[in-house]
């Protein structure tokens, strides 16, 4: 034919070239593959993938502290934490004004909570502080609302003197930042429209003040649903005021306000001057002592960031210090001790797999396919029944009073005063776990048992080797790979089981999940839990590549 | 079929064994009732008498060992009634079978005829080792049932139920879980959970693992790993993570948000089973259906589709079951309000022991032992739709 002559590119039908063409088509055929699994994957992705990188996430976040205590944070970051002063009045004037914001969205107990898991005591401090801190320069907040025969208690006139008269000019700047702290804080969103801007002018003269009322106004606006001009404003509005007028140069600034109630609030800086000014330092020493406490001062500076490998330390029993890690005290060394029982008893468990499981898929590969198939169901019936089943069925059969301890007093091999401990310890776990792997190491021996050829162990045979030679030089590095696959999936499986050790494993022999479930769901310490269940997911996913390398995911039968 | 041709054993030598099988059963008999070195002497005498004996009775096998049996029995009533007359009979089968069995040689006719005695003896000793492994495998199952018609609140056996008094059973603990709302409000939970779930599951997981059958699929072994991954992961960090995210975006505890995680469980049981089915399949066949003018949407329904059913089907069992009876991840992601049926189970386990437990224990083996049969009957199916061999 003239087509080998050709010299030009070979074309298809349709005149592009074939190379192009192939190319296009094998594309196509990529893409309509993907798009058949795409649905799935973002399935996956959206229920499973996210969950668990928001897991991770949650294991190193920290923002409870720096949203709370926003502004303490900031002016704490300047204390030494290795001298031995507790910080100066700066850190607990700000400490004063978070507090009461806090207290009045009812989150200084949740950040107590937090903190208490680094440092015992300090849930109490907050939970106590939290209900004092409304007493904080209550002389004079007296003073002030007396003043002037009580003008300063008029709501309006608050209104009036914050946003500076309906013409002033606003200053949503601060208005917005206040809003982004406190939603924050709470979690909730505190958009909408409150029928308040703090003025410009105010809030140039008294920064303090106008950043007080304005929280106050987002809170009851938003938060209460009243309206901000017939509330009381908070205690911290009057002591803002007292503040920076008892301060040196309040006098000059007080005078140059001209706005709405410059009458009144000159008249309550008069009644103000009898009074000492407000030492907040003190007045938190006299709330609670511990508040001079410098250890509790540390935590606070040390979980101050947003992110902290805090719980990571804390997962591997060490703690951090204000000079970085350090190991925890003795008596708080746990997680190091479960993460080693967990590996000991799933290697156990795995070991004893091992053993039950290779005599039985070495004699299901070599029965006879019919009596192999009624065996087979043995198998596959424990593994096809609940998990549940399963482990109430040990429970019966370990117990005091149960199947296993009746017979052996009945046959006399046990005293009925001294029947055996079989449950609530690491025995019972490790015997109703192995029933309960079983079937997964079985049937992946099995599969690989079902292709070794048995002329090769009878030819082993005729050639002199005994019968152990033969098994052992011949027949067992062939079922290597189905111990592999069988081990590793018992070995993942065992590593994060929860079920069994919380229900036969009583208190010595829970697994490290029953640690994370009970921080979920009983010590609520959600970070915590992240990162110990972070390190188990790690090591899983090791042993999950290396499954995969050796056996491959394909490979996975199922029955 | 015989391989080694035998002859009948000495009647020193039936005797010997059997005084030895004898001895280790009087053993326990003699340790129950006090005296262990009197039970063995007894045991050892009384069968090594009997091997002796049955020797020259080899021509009379059937009637000596239904004797053999009734004696027992019999015995078993006048020393202990009613159970101890279940128990004689069995061991008097077992005594006589065992004698029969040495005394003609009948162990030793299908083994090859070169095994030396030692791996005779090997031979029924691994055989012995297997069928313990196969008991503690199924025994757990077993003793549930009997213990669920227990009359008693108990978890164990009562001397009644050994005496097979019918006071000592009941229906109770069914009619417990058949009446208590409790029960019936958790059944009704599992049921509407698990088959969307399952629907879930089957549709996402048929369609992708089609795709992932397709011979170029780009990245195949990471999507294939992150698909299997719900599998692989530990329940708890699944249910940790779904707990905190759901909570995020208010999933959590919602019907909804339960059978969404249930179905990302399920998921990797429907990939692996229809992937498995796909293995097989003929790409040629939807070729011919292209070519006679089917459409893809037709080609799936009328020509793959059937094909991959019992592989679609038993996927599906799989992610029933699998929701069925997980517990961990419904533990966190749901509320009160979907409580299921192991949610109960484990509850009921960890605080009020209450055998209905048992009876529902019961129930969800048969329906497990249903579910078994179905996805055998299925795959066997499935391989002989395929062409490949019927094992």
């Amino acid at each position: 034919m003239s087509d080998t002559t050709q010299t030009g590119p070979v074309l298809a039908a349709d005149g592009t070239p074939l190379k192009r063409s192939l190319a296009r088509a094998l594309r196509m055929q990529k893409m309509r593959a993907l798009m058949l699994i795409a649905p799935l994957l973002v399935f996956i992705l959206l229920t499973f993938i996210l969950p668990i990188a928001d897991m991770l996430f949650r294991s190193v976040e920290n923002r409870i502290v720096s949203d709370t205590l926003s502004e303490t944070v900031v002016t704490l970051k300047d204390w030494d934490a290795l001298g031995d002063e507790a910080p100066g009045e700066a850190v607990y004037e700000s400490l004063y004004y978070d507090l009461f914001v806090a207290a009045e969205a009812k989150e200084h107990t949740k950040l107590g909570t937090r903190l208490n898991y680094e440092e015992t005591g300090i849930s109490s401090l907050f939970r106590g502080s939290g209900r004092k801190v409304d007493d904080v320069g209550e002389d004079h907040v007296k003073a002030i609302e007396r003043a002037n025969d009580g003008a300063l208690k008029d709501e309006a006139l608050w209104f009036e003197i914050m946003t500076g008269g309906s013409s002033a000019e606003g200053n949503t700047g601060l208005l917005d930042a206040q809003r982004a702290k406190l939603s924050q804080l709470t979690g909730d969103s505190f958009a909408g429209d409150i029928g308040f801007v703090p003025g410009a002018e105010i809030s140039a003269l008294f920064p303090r003040m106008a950043t007080a009322y304005t929280d106050f106004a987002l809170f009851t606006a938003i938060a209460e649903e009243d309206v901000v001009a017939e509330e009381d404003p908070w205690e911290t509005v009057f002591v803002a005021f007292a503040t920076a007028v008892q301060s040196a140069g309040g006098a000059e600034k007080l005078a140059s306000y001209t706005g709405p109630g410059a009458a009144e609030l000159t008249a309550a800086a008069e009644a103000l001057a009898e009074l000492e000014p407000i030492s907040f330092k003190a007045a938190f020493l006299d709330m609670d002592e511990d508040w001079g406490d410098l250890g509790n001062w540390r935590t606070i500076q040390t979980y101050s960031p947003n992110y902290t490998s805090g719980y990571f330390l804390n997962s591997i029993d060490m703690q951090k210090g204000p000079e970085g890690a350090e190991p925890r005290p003795e008596n708080q060394q746990i997680y190091i001790t479960l993460f080693q029982r967990t590996l000991v008893m799933s290697l156990v468990i795995t070991g004893s797999c091992i053993l039950l499981g290779y005599p039985v898929a070495w004699i299901l590969a070599n029965l006879p396919t019919r009596s192999a198939n009624i065996l087979m169901i043995l198998v596959l019936l424990p593994f096809w029944t609940s998990l549940l089943v399963r482990t109430s069925a040990w429970k019966v059969m370990l117990q005091q009073q149960g199947v296993i301890n009746d017979v052996l007093v009945w046959l006399g091999l046990v005293d009925d005063a001294a029947r055996l401990v079989m449950i609530n310890n690491q025995f019972g776990t490790i015997v109703a776990m192995t029933h309960i792997l079983l079937p997964f190491m079985i049937l992946p021996m099995y599969s690989v048992m079902q292709t070794i050829n048995p002329s090769y162990l009878r030819a082993a045979k005729s050639l002199g080797a005994t019968n152990w030679t033969a098994f052992w030089r011949v027949y067992f590095p062939q079922s290597v790979p189905g111990i592999g696959a069988g081990s590793i999936l018992v070995f993942i499986l065992a590593i994060g089981y929860y079920i069994t050790p919380e229900i036969v494993g009583g208190t010595k022999g829970v697994f490290i999940s029953n640690r994370i479930a009970y921080h979920i769901s009983s010590s609520l310490n959600w970070g915590l839990a992240a990162a110990l269940g972070s390190i188990l997911l790690a090591v899983v996913l090791l042993l999950y590549w290396a499954y995969d390398k050796i056996v491959g995911i394909d490979n996975v039968k199922l029955g | 079929m015989a391989l080694t041709p035998v002859q009948n054993q000495t009647p020193a030598f039936t005797a010997a064994v059997s005084a030895a099988a004898g001895g280790f059963f009087g053993l326990f008999v003699g340790t129950a009732q006090g005296s262990g070195l009197l039970g063995l002497v007894i045991g050892a005498v009384l069968l090594g008498a009997m091997g002796f004996v049955y020797c020259n009775l080899l021509a009379q096998e059937k009637p000596v060992r239904w004797a053999t049996v009734a004696v027992f029995a019999i015995a078993g009533f006048l020393l202990g009634g009613l159970p101890a007359l279940v128990v004689g009979a069995l061991f008097g089968w077992f005594a006589g079978w065992f004698i029969f069995w040495l005394a003609t040689s009948s162990y030793r006719k299908h083994l090859p005829p070169y095994l030396t005695p030692g791996q005779v003896l090997w031979y029924y000793s691994f055989r012995v080792i297997c069928g313990a492994i196969f008991v503690f495998l199924i025994t757990p199952i077993l003793v549930v049932m009997p213990l669920s018609f227990n009359a008693e609140n108990f978890f164990t056996f009562t001397p009644e139920m050994l005496r097979f008094d019918p006071e000592g059973y009941s229906l109770k603990h069914y009619q417990d879980f058949f009446s208590n709302d409790d029960w019936q409000q958790a059944l009704w939970n599992s049921l509407r959970i698990a088959p969307m779930a399952t629907f879930l599951s089957v549709s996402f997981g048929t369609l992708a693992a089609i795709g992932l059958s397709q011979p170029h699929v780009p990245f195949r072994r990471a999507i294939m790993a992150v698909l299997i991954s719900p599998m692989i992961v530990p329940l708890i960090i699944s249910a940790a993570g779904m707990y905190f995210f759901y909570s995020r975006i208010g999933l959590q505890g919602t019907y909804f948000g339960v059978v969404l995680a249930h179905a990302a469980l399920g998921i990797p049981f429907v990939i692996i089973t229809v992937t498995a089915t796909l293995v097989g399949f003929d790409r040629s066949l939807t070729r011919a259906a292209a070519n006679m003018g089917a459409g893809p949407i037709t080609t799936f329904f009328r020509v793959q589709m059937p094909l991959i059913l019992p592989g679609v089907i038993s996927g599906g069992l799989f992610a029933f079951i699998t929701s069925f009876d997980e517990v961990v991840v419904v533990l966190f992601v749901g509320s009160a309000g979907q409580k299921t049926l192991p949610w109960q189970m484990f509850t009921g386990l960890r605080e009020q022991i209450s055998p209905t437990i048992l009876a529902v224990a019961t129930i969800l083996v048969a329906i497990s032992i249903c579910l078994l049969t179905t996805v055998e009957l299925l795959r066997r199916r499935s391989e002989r739709l395929r062409g490949m061999s019927p094992s």
